[in-house]
């Protein structure tokens, strides 16, 4: 089994009319053992950056922990948040230090940029930038993620289209990978506020 | 005792709380050529005085004002090679932060850098602090700004500053004319009054040298043909 899919995780990002959505699975696994069902795999960097990060679980908590750092320290300097792109070249700057000996992890970044525009992108192990304008999947899951997102996305949905769909691509997309599933949890971002949902799907 | 007794050694504080080599490097400053900067409305202005050693000098080789970014630019009083690595250090901080976040440096960022390296040079062994001050002149989401740093690595913001020989009467003149919703051309004006008034001699296009950056954002020096036509306008 690859180191990747030691612990399994779903993540999806997607864009709508001014607003954003991420959304993961819940379940943290040691290859085929179920330890926990409500892991978080997305984290809040600030009220408009949101971070998801799928892979090897302990470099997931890690790496998190450092970009938070470096973005602390960055608000303290500037006295500003990071834009999404600027964090996005930080999180591919770390990731690239450890080229040879690197984090197990796919991150996957989303939020609101100048004049409200959502930004997304994910990246590999290693910090290859990948932007997209639609939506962007990580995970053990995600053949099928971009299997169900293809089919479902549209684009310019508002924001509560946008979490049906988002849920609806997710939970049919862990349905068929053993690996993630037990749920999900699903951020919907707009200019005015963040909403945080907990989605019950199969619990296996 | 006296002040004088400490003044062999940057990094121990005379009796009286200062440390004497950066009084003597602010000193230094002090007897270099005049240079000043205003802050416009929609822009800012940096100039100096050119004063050349001799008429055999080729006045275009010497180039007093520098782009630290597309929209950062520097002049300075003092010891022009001192100028020159603060300069190669600042290209390569400006150059560090855009490979790391992908965006060009905030001015205020960039100041912080520079006067930090500034600052180490008053507390390490076997090292004298640089003998310039600097006016950084930027533009960004921040809007125009304009930088003072000095020896001992205190940075100010100024609406109008000037440094070098003339400073007393610079910073006189600058204070009767200056006025918040200065333009740019305004302000180009009045540095090159503020210039004319210390100094010996005709000037010209060749003898100043001027430096301004715009909403556009893009520093740049101004040739000396474009300054006889700035001359012109004042006369």
């Amino acid at each position: 089994m690859s180191i990747f899919e030691y612990n399994g995780s779903a993540l999806i990002a997607m864009v709508g009319k001014n607003c954003f959505a991420i959304a993961s699975d819940r379940r943290l696994g040691v290859q085929l053992q179920t330890i926990a069902t409500d892991f978080q795999r997305i984290y809040k960097i600030h009220d408009r950056l949101f971070l998801g990060l799928s892979g090897l679980a302990t470099d997931a908590q890690t790496l998190y922990q450092r970009l938070v750092f470096r973005h602390k320290l960055y608000q303290l300097r500037e006295e500003r948040d990071m834009k999404p792109e600027t964090f996005a070249s930080l999180v591919s700057a770390v990731l690239y230090e450890k080229r040879f000996g690197p984090y197990f992890c796919q991150p996957v970044i989303a939020g609101l940029g100048e004049e409200d525009k959502p930004f997304i992108c994910t990246m590999d192990s290693i910090g290859a930038k990948e932007l997209a304008k639609d939506f962007v999947v990580a995970g053990t899951a995600s053949e099928s993620l971009y299997g169900a997102c293809e089919a479902m996305f549209k684009p310019d949905m508002e924001a509560e289209e946008l979490f049906e769909t988002i849920s609806q691509a997710l939970l049919s997309s862990v349905d068929r990978d053993c690996l993630s599933g037990w749920g999900g949890h699903v951020y919907v971002i707009t200019p005015t506020e963040v909403k945080e949902r907990i989605l019950k799907g199969r619990m296996d | 005792m006296g002040d004088s007794q400490y003044s062999f050694s940057l990094t121990t504080f005379s009796p009286s709380g200062k440390l004497v080599q950066i009084e003597h490097a602010l000193t230094a400053v002090g007897s270099g050529q005049t240079s000043l900067g205003i802050k416009a409305a929609n822009g800012v202005v940096i100039a100096t005085e050119k004063k050349l050693p001799s008429i055999l000098v080729d006045e275009s080789s010497v180039q007093k004002i520098q782009t630290l970014t597309p929209n950062i630019g520097v002049v300075y009083s003092g010891m022009g090679p001192d100028f020159r690595v603060l300069v190669r250090k600042s290209w390569k901080q400006a150059e560090q932060y855009h490979r790391l976040y992908k965006e060009p440096i905030p001015v205020t960022q960039l100041v912080r850098e520079i006067a930090a390296v500034m600052q180490e040079f008053t507390q390490s062994g076997g090292v004298r602090p640089f003998g310039v001050s600097l006016l950084v002149a930027g533009f960004d989401d921040n809007g125009p700004q304009l930088y003072q740093v000095d020896p001992s690595g205190s940075y100010f913001s100024w609406k109008a500053s000037a440094m070098g020989k003339n400073v007393s009467n610079a910073k006189t003149f600058l204070e009767k004319r200056y006025t918040d919703d200065m333009e740019l051309d305004d302000a180009v004006h009045t540095s090159i009054l503020t210039l004319k008034e210390g100094f010996e001699g005709q000037i010209s296009g060749k003898n100043i040298e001027i430096g301004i950056i715009g909403a556009d954002k893009q520093f740049r020096v101004l040739t000396p043909a474009e300054i006889e036509d700035y001359l012109a306008e004042v006369e």
